[in-house]
């Protein structure tokens, strides 16, 4: 794969359809940081669920905190409804290993038990390394290992693209 | 033995010669500086091309830890590898030096030892506890230099006038540390640096108060005093005024103090805990023109060896004393090039001003010693004094490895490096066999 | 002297112990209180644990008893999932005549990751830090009057909590100062972090001059002190500090360097009162005044928590 432009607002409209398909009247949308949460909160406006949107971080429960250390800090979970009995549709902009839905869904338990919990993605780029999958994405393409794909908000809300290389 | 010290710069503080002069010693004498008879058949020669030959250093402070297996063997070694071929040790052995068979008997286990004059300060009370005076004409005549306190302190001030007064009688030399016994139990000095560190402080007016009444007691007795390891501004300038208004008063600094501030302490590094506590920068500075001007007699190395095991406590429980006799001559000459003193200068505070302090208590030996004379003894010290070194511990002599100058701390280049010692017209040390036998 | 690096950074700047405040860049106090309000957030969960210190062992080593402390360390450890082990070592082997470093050296053997350290000598925790395994963080949980970085760090989340900005500040320190460890971590914390008026407060016995050194106005009057201040610190008056002919009693001392009501009314409209504990109730603080509305005495032990909690987890993820 050489060149690669990927029109995000695109995408996101095929998101926002497939979601639309997927959600009941007791459906919450639960955002995962940075990117999946900006989807989430455009989504629960444009879709009008008539819920309030959550947020979720991994930051806590990752398994790279050995390696890594702890990251960043702005990264907070707000979850503003009961998670007991909640049916749950988390949003990410990309799912590759999976590690960090894994994370994510511990997170999600430590604050109750969800009736159920199901994910959406904006790009599915492969390269699973847990059983996770999401029930819908807008996209499925290949990267090579070294390059990342990173969702960016503009100013006036509109989303892009970058793939950045990785060092 | 015939030696002879050939194309070395000879430099004699105590007659200000200076000039390239070979140097001839027999029977443990000096026979010739300059002129050697051409017949002279010396059994060795020192080659000393781009050396000095000075005196032999005299340290007027370096503590030696007997008893303990082998401690007078490697300190007296510590001393011939840093060109000292007479110190004086302070009492505080154990059991201190407050009879004088125990005199008699450190004075001759060095004397078999042949590596440096010792001369011992006798206990000015007994046990070192401040009460009793002890018999300072015994312990004269076995061999005592003067009487000392070392850093104990005296019961009040009656029994010191007293101490003094009978001192006084035969001109016996009181030495004295000036410290408060109420002030002086902080483990740094009291200042910026001790105040954030949360370390307990020692005030200035702990010497200073000490200073005043000592003086006090001289005008009285007029008992002659050294004062030892001075620390602060305000106490130079006291015995600068006690020295104008002509009271029989000597003084000397440690290398210590001539060279480091608290600021030194770092993040709680206990080899800087030491005894007089490093002062401020000014303290430093003044210290150091105190040193120059010649308010301050002798510069000392206050060697004092700390087992590992007592430094590695927490800095308020750390032992104090540092290791010093193998920097003497260094961290001398580093003072005179950063004072921008002579050679002859610099040298003057290790070797013949310490001998004027002792004074008569050298006998006929202080004609000669501390000074290159014709005819006088032969205790030499050859050094090179353009190469420099940095402190490993490993490389030290003596088994007190700790040091505020260790290259791992303050990273210290000292310059000048002893390459022979010779006391009595013997050789006690020569890098050269050091050089073979590691 | 030598330039070296502190002991409490890595390489990369990055904190591998806490010893103390001072020599820490502003970033790095920042992201520690940033890192604790994160986990404010897991204490109010139903599961109040995250897995970040499964794993790890993490022994308090106190030298000095102290309960409380001890306590919140454990709580916190035991929140990150570490397991912990508490060592009173009055009662144990120091007593017995072993050597600190040796303590280490055989707590070590058995693999711990951190050490939490309490000693009565300042600097102690320096001494430890140079001889541990390079893997081991160390935590300064109190050393002599030097420091107590965690206490430092907690007062100025609760500052920031409460005040939001710290550039425009007026801060109090009242009591025994030259004794205090707490003192000296808020002072050095509140310099780094850019507040512009710092007071000591207290009499001279308690309140040098040279503790201007650090970069505080000194004050002997507590009307003066606390005028328009914005936060009151209140450090507790140790009773050593009478017997040590430093104050002839505790009346004489509330009497003139009290907290009380009327006292608190010189200071601005929305000021807090702070105080690490335990309060002297009628010695340094008047009851009404600890339990009343400007007091956030209680806030700061849950914040205490949090900051713990944060100080562990960012060491942890730390290499040295």
């Amino acid at each position: 794969m050489t060149n690669l432009s990927l029109d995000a607002e695109q995408l996101y409209a095929e998101l926002r359809a497939g979601v639309g398909r997927l959600l009941t009247p007791d459906t919450v949308l639960v955002g995962i940081w940075s990117g999946g949460a900006w989807l989430a909160q455009r989504l629960n406006a444009d879709l009008k669920t008539g819920h309030p949107v959550g947020t979720i971080s991994s930051t806590l429960h990752r398994d790279d905190f050995g390696a890594r250390g702890l990251g960043a800090t702005e990264a907070a979970t707000e979850l503003p409804f009961e998670i007991d009995g909640a049916r749950i549709l988390l949003v990410d902009d990309v799912i590759a290993s999976g590690r960090t839905i894994r994370a994510v869904v511990n997170e999600l338990f430590d604050y109750g038990r969800p009736a159920s919990v199901e994910l959406a993605v904006l790009v599915d780029r492969g390269g699973r390394e847990l059983p996770v999958a999401p029930v819908f994405a807008a996209a499925k393409l290949t990267l090579p290992a070294h390059q990342r794909l990173s969702l960016a908000r503009e100013a006036d809300g509109r989303f892009t693209f970058a793939v950045k290389e990785t060092t | 033995m015939k030696i002879l010290i050939r194309n070395g710069r000879v430099v004699d503080p105590a007659s200000g010669r200076d000039e390239a002069a070979d140097v001839a010693i027999a029977a443990g004498r000096i026979v010739a500086i300059g002129k050697v008879p051409a017949d002279f058949a010396p059994d060795r020669t020192i080659e000393a091309d781009g050396c000095v030959v000075a005196p032999g250093l005299v340290d007027l402070a370096a503590r030696l830890k007997e008893p303990g297996p082998g401690a007078l063997e490697s300190e007296l070694a510590a001393a011939a590898a840093g060109g000292v071929t007479s110190l004086v040790c302070p009492p505080d052995m154990d059991p201190p030096l407050d009879e004088p068979g125990l005199v008699d008997m450190l004075k001759f286990r060095a004397r078999k030892l042949s590596r440096c004059r010792l001369f011992p300060l006798g206990a000015l009370t007994q046990g070192l506890a401040g009460a009793e005076i002890t018999e300072m004409m015994a312990l004269t005549d076995a061999g005592c230099v003067g009487f000392s306190q070392a850093e104990a302190t005296m019961r009040d001030n009656l029994t010191l006038l007293r101490a003094m007064q009978y001192a006084s009688t035969r001109g016996y030399a009181v030495w004295l540390r000036p410290k408060d016994p109420s002030l002086s139990g902080g483990v740094a000095a009291s200042g910026a640096v001790a105040t954030r560190l949360g370390l307990s402080g020692v005030p200035v007016a702990s010497e200073t108060i000490a200073i005043h009444t000592i003086v006090e007691l001289v005008r009285q007795t007029v008992a002659r005093v050294h004062f030892c390891r001075l620390s602060s501004a305000a106490g130079v300038e006291l015995v600068r005024r006690a020295k104008a208004e002509g009271l029989p008063v000597t003084a000397d600094v440690s290398i210590n103090s001539l060279h480091l501030t608290d600021v030194d302490i770092g993040y709680f590094n206990s080899d800087m805990r030491l005894t007089p506590p490093l002062r401020q920068g000014k303290d430093r500075d003044a210290l150091r023109a105190g040193l120059a001007d010649g308010t301050i007699d002798a510069l000392v190395s206050d060697h004092t060896p700390v087992g590992h095991d007592d430094k590695m406590l927490p800095f308020g429980e750390a032992t104090p004393g540092a290791t010093g006799l193998e920097l003497l001559l260094s961290l001398a000459l580093k003072w005179g090039n950063e004072s921008r003193l002579t050679l002859a200068q610099s040298l003057a505070r290790v070797t013949s001003d310490p001998v004027r302090v002792l004074g008569e208590a050298l006998g006929s030996l202080g004609q000669s010693a501390g000074r290159l004379v014709e005819g006088g003894v032969a205790d030499v010290c050859v050094f090179d004094p353009q190469a420099e070194w940095q402190v490993t511990p490993e490389a030290l002599h003596s088994r007190g490895k700790h040091t505020p100058f260790d290259a791992a701390s303050t990273g210290t280049r000292m310059p000048g490096r002893v390459r022979h010692t010779l006391v009595a017209g013997t050789l006690a040390w020569s890098a050269a066999t050091e050089a073979n036998a590691a | 002297m030598l330039a070296r690096r502190n002991p409490q950074l890595n390489a990369h700047g990055e904190l591998i112990h806490l010893l103390s405040i001072e020599g820490l860049p502003r970033a790095v106090l920042t992201q520690i209180l940033d890192t604790a309000g994160t986990f404010l957030s897991v204490n109010d969960r139903d599961v109040k644990k995250v897995p970040l210190l499964r794993g790890k062992s993490v022994f308090n080593l106190f030298f000095e008893n102290s309960t409380r402390t001890r306590t919140t360390f454990e709580i916190a450890a035991k929140r990150l999932s570490a397991d912990v082990i508490n060592l009173d070592i009055a009662k144990s082997s120091a007593s017995k005549g072993e050597s600190l470093l040796d303590t280490i050296a055989n707590l070590s053997a058995m693999h711990a990751d951190m050490f939490v350290v309490r000693h009565s000598e300042s600097g102690a925790p320096y001494l430890i830090a140079r001889h541990c395994a390079p893997h081991v963080h160390v935590v300064n949980a109190g050393d002599g009057r030097h420091a107590h970085p965690t206490q430092g760090l907690l007062d100025m989340y609760t500052i920031r909590h409460y005040k939001k900005s710290f550039n425009e500040l007026t801060v109090a320190v009242v009591g025994d100062i030259v004794h205090s460890r707490v003192a000296r971590s808020d002072i050095h914390a509140l310099t780094t972090l850019g507040v512009p008026e710092i007071r000591a407060v207290g009499p001279k016995t308690l309140v040098p001059g040279d503790l201007r050194d650090m970069g505080v106005r000194v004050c002997h009057d507590m009307r003066e002190g606390v005028k328009d201040a914005d936060v009151v610190i209140m450090l507790r008056l140790q009773n050593e500090r009478m017997s040590g002919a430093m104050l002839p009693s505790a009346g004489e001392y509330f009497k003139s360097f009290g907290l009380t009501e009327d006292i608190l009314a010189l200071a601005k409209p929305d000021v807090i009162v702070m105080h690490p504990g335990p309060i002297n109730r009628g010695v340094e603080i008047d009851s009404r005044v600890a339990d009343g509305s400007h007091s956030v005495i209680l806030p700061q032990v849950t914040f205490g928590i949090a900051v713990r909690m944060a100080v562990m987890s960012i060491l942890a993820g730390n290499d040295a």
